[in-house]
């Protein structure tokens, strides 16, 4: 076994520096589409999306982030692309904030989370499980990810949320000790993503339970959903969930 | 055996009642038969030409049912559509599961009898398989045309005394419920598992909970835009299932995608595979609680998804396949940039495996353990690594080339003994074959266009790939304006979870979340 020692040692500190510091590796998000002036073909523009995050309004083109999903399309293909920003601080506050309950000093460092899959497509779940890895290791922030809705203080939900999860997914929610928050993370809960039109999926979680924070993309990277647990415990900013032009 | 072999084979064998066709350009041979021969053609197909069964295929025409039992055979003999058509009001069918004792087609006919209200005569299990009979009423058939999504919702009857069906009887017996909320970061799904103490006596998954009806959903769409429905159901495998569906729709159009296009394609499959296998074999490091070696492989897969990220946008491949080609051309210097690392990651996974084999404490728990035998694994027609560590050498890749495939060279890894560790030893194999089809695939990029634009023709046409978890149909009929009229999807995990109960039955407690792991299944990409 001394083995699997030595490897540990030899591998060293792979951590990133975020929250702190941002993280400035390639390839740790895909980015989301920048709302601008675009004229003339604005209109072509947010005809290009197939999930109607696009809006245009007398030449201006704004991104609801909530139903990007990463397609490309006002980019790929496109006579006149659509800048594209390369952030991932993307988590917002829901609509209505809840003011009852706050979640008091100690939980600020100490939060157990609960996943919830409610009709997720993988990978989503599977940028969830990359907090654990050692490139974002989220223990040392205070997050521990808990099995069981009776230890959990933040609920969190990716997936479309089908008809025949609604009814575990209301039960696990009713089984947790106040105060508690949920965090819906993905296109999918957000706004339906790709499903939206289907007719056993909801369109959004609020539908189904009261949200608190809203982590945007399809799927959102690590960094994105790791800055979600932040709002949730208000240790960072909320971002804002629609791009408009100045 | 090869095509011409086939059809001679088969109208020697049935004189009445059967009538073939070869389309030779798609290297399907059909057979048209009648209800009274379909029972006997399966059953020579499957127990006599050692055929895969990989799917059923249910299309509601006008006036006519008409079902496509889909074959898989040798890249000589391709692929076999054994169809049957009856009139619309008639809806029962014989089951080949009973009938020419095809288990593998088992979950194929409840969920057609599900969807449809096809029924299929024999058959002991119908009903309550997707659709919850605690959720919904029988007789909903959601697949049909006439099927009214807001009149169904509104008109739920559920089965309020719906309790799971417990077989073992001895005294002491209990059932453990686990799902569909259980442990840390699962996905969403139920078993029970039935037990008098320490030893799983009867295993049962029950799926669908995240069943989302792509099929139905993905109807009347342009197919540009259920494209974005077949990368997003599965995304952790995002890339094969789209282009299993662009294929599909280039074979209706009878069009090629430009030689960079598909070469490229082949790169990122092998990108997506090498990235899904660094995630499946951290899954077996977590279940068994090596922790060491679970972050080392948690490193590999982070920094795979980060070259995905960096050389195509997304970490998870999105955006980038169209029907014709690719959206976008990605740089012959970018992909050998990507390959290199790629190598060293590779490198890195070998000295993983080297540590593993020689840890006593992770081989016991992982050996012997979850056996599917390879007569099962026939039986079932299982796809993917779980086939291959069961002695079952099946692999689209090679079997049914595609996208350039055939011009490559690589192995396809089996192993013997089909426990968890030698399915272990397929991932990584496979791994190291798909780095080797990296460097083939780089070095064969020329410049030229990525994208030429499929024709629009009505038509119907399948098109597979060989997902990571293994062989994937996509099936797509489409309209004169392009519109899809049916979509059907046949997944490797949809295929394999149909197994997974034997593996787990007669083993320990403790070992079912090590055997959940080493099958690698994905319940998205079976729930749909």
């Amino acid at each position: 076994m001394s083995g699997w020692v030595l490897k540990g040692i030899s591998t060293g500190i792979k951590t990133t520096a975020y929250p702190q510091r941002p993280e400035s590796a390639a390839g740790v998000t895909p980015g989301l589409p920048v709302g601008g002036q675009f004229g003339a073909a604005a209109a072509d523009l947010a005809q290009r999306c197939p999930v109607h995050a696009l809006e245009e309004a007398r030449g201006a083109v704004s991104v609801d982030y909530r139903r990007c999903v990463h397609c490309y399309r006002c980019v790929r293909g496109a006579a006149r692309p659509i800048a594209w920003q390369s952030d991932y601080e993307w988590a917002g506050l829901a609509g209505a904030v809840r003011t009852e309950d706050a979640f008091g000093q100690a939980f600020s460092h100490s939060i157990h989370i609960l996943v919830v899959d409610a009709g997720d497509c993988g990978a989503c779940l599977n940028e969830v499980k990359q907090l654990n890895n050692p490139y974002y290791n989220m223990h040392r922030l205070g997050f521990f990810i808990t099995p069981t809705p009776r230890h959990a203080d933040i609920l969190l939900i990716v997936g479309a949320l089908t008809d025949q999860m609604r009814v575990a997914l209301r039960k696990t929610y009713e089984a947790m000790p106040a105060p508690k928050r949920v965090v819906a993370v993905g296109a999918c809960a957000l706004s339906g993503g790709v499903f939206a039109d289907s007719f056993v999926c909801a369109q959004t979680a609020t539908d189904v339970l009261p949200i608190d924070v809203e982590v945007p993309g399809n799927p959102p990277p690590p960094l994105a959903i790791l800055h979600g647990l932040l709002v949730a415990v208000g240790r960072k900013p909320p971002a804002s969930l629609l791009s408009a032009p100045p | 055996m090869n095509y011409t072999g086939l059809l001679d084979w088969i109208e020697r064998t049935f004189t009445g009642g059967v009538r073939c066709r070869l389309d030779a350009a798609r290297r399907v041979s059909e057979v048209d038969c009648d209800r009274g021969a379909l029972a006997e053609v399966c059953r020579r197909l499957f127990h006599e030409l050692d055929f895969a069964f990989a799917g059923l295929i249910v299309e509601e025409q006008p006036q006519t049912w008409d079902l496509r039992y889909v074959f898989c055979g040798g890249p000589e003999a391709g692929w076999v559509h054994v169809r049957v058509e009856a009139p619309i009001e008639e809806k029962l069918f014989p089951s080949i599961v009973i009938e020419s004792k095809i288990p593998a087609a088992d979950w194929h006919e409840r969920e057609a009898e599900d969807l449809f209200g096809v029924r299929f005569a024999g058959h002991p299990r119908l009903g309550d398989f997707v659709l919850h009979d605690d959720a919904w009423q029988e007789a909903v058939e959601p697949m049909r045309h006439r099927f009214d999504a807001q009149a169904a919702i509104r008109d739920r009857k559920p089965r309020a005394d719906w309790r799971p069906r417990r077989v073992v009887q001895e005294s002491g017996a209990f059932m453990m419920p686990i799902g569909p909320k259980f442990s840390g970061v699962t996905e969403s799904v139920h078993f029970q598992l039935e037990t008098v103490g320490e030893d799983v006596i009867r295993s049962w998954t029950r799926l669908f909970y995240k069943w989302r009806a792509i099929e139905k959903l993905a109807e009347g769409k342009l197919a540009e835009e259920a494209l974005l429905i077949a990368e997003r159901f599965a995304a952790t495998t995002a890339f094969a299932h789209g282009l299993a569906f662009c294929q599909a729709v280039e074979s209706i159009g009878g069009s090629a995608v430009p030689r960079r296009a598909g070469v490229l394609r082949v790169f990122l499959a092998e990108l997506e595979r090498l990235r899904h296998h660094a995630g499946a074999i951290r899954e077996i490091c977590e279940s068994t609680a090596l922790a060491v070696a679970t972050s080392q492989a948690a490193l590999r897969e982070e920094e795979l998804l980060r070259v995905s990220g960096e050389l195509t946008g997304h970490r998870y491949l999105f955006g980038l396949l169209a029907p014709g080609g690719l959206l976008t051309d990605l740089p012959t210097p970018a992909c050998e940039g990507a390959l290199r690392r790629a190598q060293t990651i590779l490198a890195r996974l070998d000295d993983l495996e080297r540590q593993l084999t020689v840890s006593s404490s992770f081989l016991d728990r992982i050996e012997e353990v979850g056996v599917i035998w390879p007569g099962t694994a026939r039986a079932y027609s299982l796809v993917g690594p779980v086939a291959r560590a069961s002695a079952l050498r099946r692999d689209l890749r090679c079997m049914q080339p595609y996208s350039g495939y055939e011009s490559l060279q690589f192995d396809v890894p089996t192993e013997q003994e089909g426990d968890g560790y030698a399915r272990l030893r397929v991932l990584f194999a496979e791994a190291r074959q798909s780095v080797r089809i990296m460097e083939q695939a780089a070095a064969a990029l020329e410049d030229g266009e990525v994208y030429r634009p499929a024709p629009l023709v009505a038509g119907a046409a399948l098109g597979w790939t060989e997902a990571p978890r293994g062989a994937t149909l996509h099936w797509v009929r489409l309209d004169g304006l392009g519109r899809v009229q049916r979509y059907r999807v046949v997944t490797p995990s949809f295929t394999n979870w149909h197994s997974f109960h034997l593996g787990a039955e007669k083993f320990a407690f403790q070992d079912f979340p090590i055997i959940l792991s080493t099958f690698n299944l994905s319940v998205a990409e079976s729930d749909r």
